[in-house]
């Protein structure tokens, strides 16, 4: 399992995560960021770029 | 034997090009040399928000994946000279270091101009340093000349006027940011700084510097006098080249390389970052530098697994280099977001909203989009980069 936490003091939305990995990162219409917290392993290195291209790098992978 | 690269530029680049070596399976010594003192850490806060709140260097170093956890990092002192042909690099502090592949990684400076005057008081702003040294003048009862009115002027005036100084802006320009935005968003976004009183002094340039010791105002040359406690000069950049001279390089716009980010396949060397001038297959492979962030990453993993590839003795992989080329900027409330290259276009439309509010703007030429942003719409830009992707 991929566990995943974004530090949402951080995170300014600009949603660059979601093009990495859209099925775990997402704007709502709102434009504020949802993710999932789990994910299956064999997404690790979709999630580890998202975290890589996050500007306020608030990603955190484990 | 296991080979040796060496890194220099101990920036965002450097970084990810350590870890693509790495992630290509690169198991031999990673060195990477860095004349700032500190760990890779992330620039775009110094204008904003660090610059704001205050600077704290080991806040703003990026994680680092465990791959890279044995690389000797070298901090403190600048490479001064290098030869491929014996595949060594000489540092300021005198060490010669040597290596089977190099990554070119460091970076641009910002560029100084000639300006008779006083030195103390003129600033730049491209490290944690620089921001550290600026910080201490944004005060109210204290007034900041910005020469440039790029993204980075821009951004300092917005944090400047957060801390209470006075702000001028001077620039050449008719418009603010007016090369990667056009002249109507410029505009726009000229209105929201003035309306939280930036003064703009368009059009113009900067004569000469006045005071004793230090700046205390500034000329411009239409005879206007600023008062000014520090100048911010942000007024484009330097690629750090000098340390690869005498290597026959083409060395006048940062570094030439192919799609696979390649400088030299013999010797092996290969660049990444603003300072690697790459071709990218979405906007017609004319080799360009591009400023933006994302650059680094997409650069970096490129350079890494070509230069893997290289020192087994095998091709790089020759696939089109595709990434698309992102930026955002904050300045005071607003958050712009751009993809592609909207500094190509030969037309412009606002297609959502209007310039000095919430909108969306599209940037084409004759093929087509060549660029999208979109002030405070950044959810709904989505559909313009996947466009932008399929061009
Ligand atoms: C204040 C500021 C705000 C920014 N804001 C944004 C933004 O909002 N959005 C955006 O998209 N981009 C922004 N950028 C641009 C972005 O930060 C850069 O594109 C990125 O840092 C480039 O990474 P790099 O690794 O190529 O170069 P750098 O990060 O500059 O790293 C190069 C490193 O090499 C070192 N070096 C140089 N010469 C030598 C030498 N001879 N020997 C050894 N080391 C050397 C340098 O000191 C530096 O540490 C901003 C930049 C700045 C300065
Ligand atoms: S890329 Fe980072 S800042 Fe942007 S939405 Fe994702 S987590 Fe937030």
């Amino acid at each position: 399992m991929v566990t995943i936490t974004v530090d949402m003091d951080k995170c300014q939305h600009y949603g660059q995560c979601c093009f990495e990995a859209d099925d775990v990162f997402a704007l709502n219409d709102d434009g504020q960021l949802e993710y999932v917290a789990e994910a299956d392993e064999s997404r690790r290195a979709d999630i580890e770029s998202a975290a890589d291209v996050c500007p306020m790098q608030a990603i955190t992978v484990k | 034997m296991a080979a040796t690269v060496l890194v220099v530029g101990a920036g965002l680049g450097g970084l990810r090009a350590a870890e693509a070596l790495r992630g290509a399976g690169f198991e031999g010594a990673i060195t990477v040399v860095g004349d700032e003192p500190a760990m890779p850490y992330n620039r775009p806060p110094l204008s904003k928000e660090a610059l704001s709140a205050g600077v704290h260097v080991a806040e703003l170093e990026f994680r680092r994946k465990p791959s890279v956890s044995d690389v000797d990092w070298r901090l403190g002192s600048p490479a001064i000279a290098s030869d491929f042909a014996a595949r060594t690099v000489t540092l300021a502090d005198g060490t010669h270091l040597s290596f089977d592949g190099l990554v070119i990684a460091s970076g641009i400076r910002p560029r100084r101009l000639p300006i008779a005057g006083p030195e103390a008081g003129r600033h730049v702003l491209r490290t944690a340093h620089d921001a550290m040294n600026l910080r201490n003048y944004l005060m109210p009862g204290r007034t900041a000349v910005i020469m440039g009115a790029g993204f980075i002027g821009c951004e300092v005036a917005a944090t400047a006027r957060g801390l209470g100084a006075e702000v001028h802006i001077v620039a050449i320009d008719e418009q603010p940011m007016v090369r990667p935005l056009g002249a109507e968003l410029g505009m726009g976004m000229r209105s929201r700084h003035e309306h939280h009183g930036v003064k703009f002094h368009l059009g113009r340039t900067v004569q000469s510097f006045l005071g004793g010791e230090h700046i205390t105002s500034v000329l411009l040359d239409d005879g206007t006098e600023l008062p000014a406690s520090v100048v911010v000069e942000a007024v484009g950049s330097v690629c750090n080249v000098e340390w690869l001279a005498g290597n026959g390089l083409d060395l006048t716009d940062g570094l030439l390389v192919d799609q696979a980010m390649v400088v030299a396949a013999e010797v092996p060397v290969v660049a990444v970052g603003d300072i690697a001038r790459h071709p990218n297959a979405l906007f017609g492979n004319v080799p360009r530098r591009i400023e933006h962030w994302n650059i680094p990453t997409e650069t970096g993993r490129r350079a890494g697994a070509s230069l893997a590839s290289l020192l087994r003795g095998e091709q790089p992989d020759q696939a089109p280099f595709a990434a698309m080329p992102s930026f955002w900027s904050d300045q005071y409330q607003y958050k712009l977001q751009s993809f592609g290259m909207p500094g190509l276009a030969t037309s412009i439309q606002i297609v959502e909203g209007t310039a000095d509010d919430a909108c969306i703007v599209e940037y084409s030429d004759e093929s087509g989009l060549v660029g999208v942003v979109g002030v405070d719409r950044t959810a709904e830009l989505a559909p313009y980069r996947k466009q932008l992707l399929e061009r």
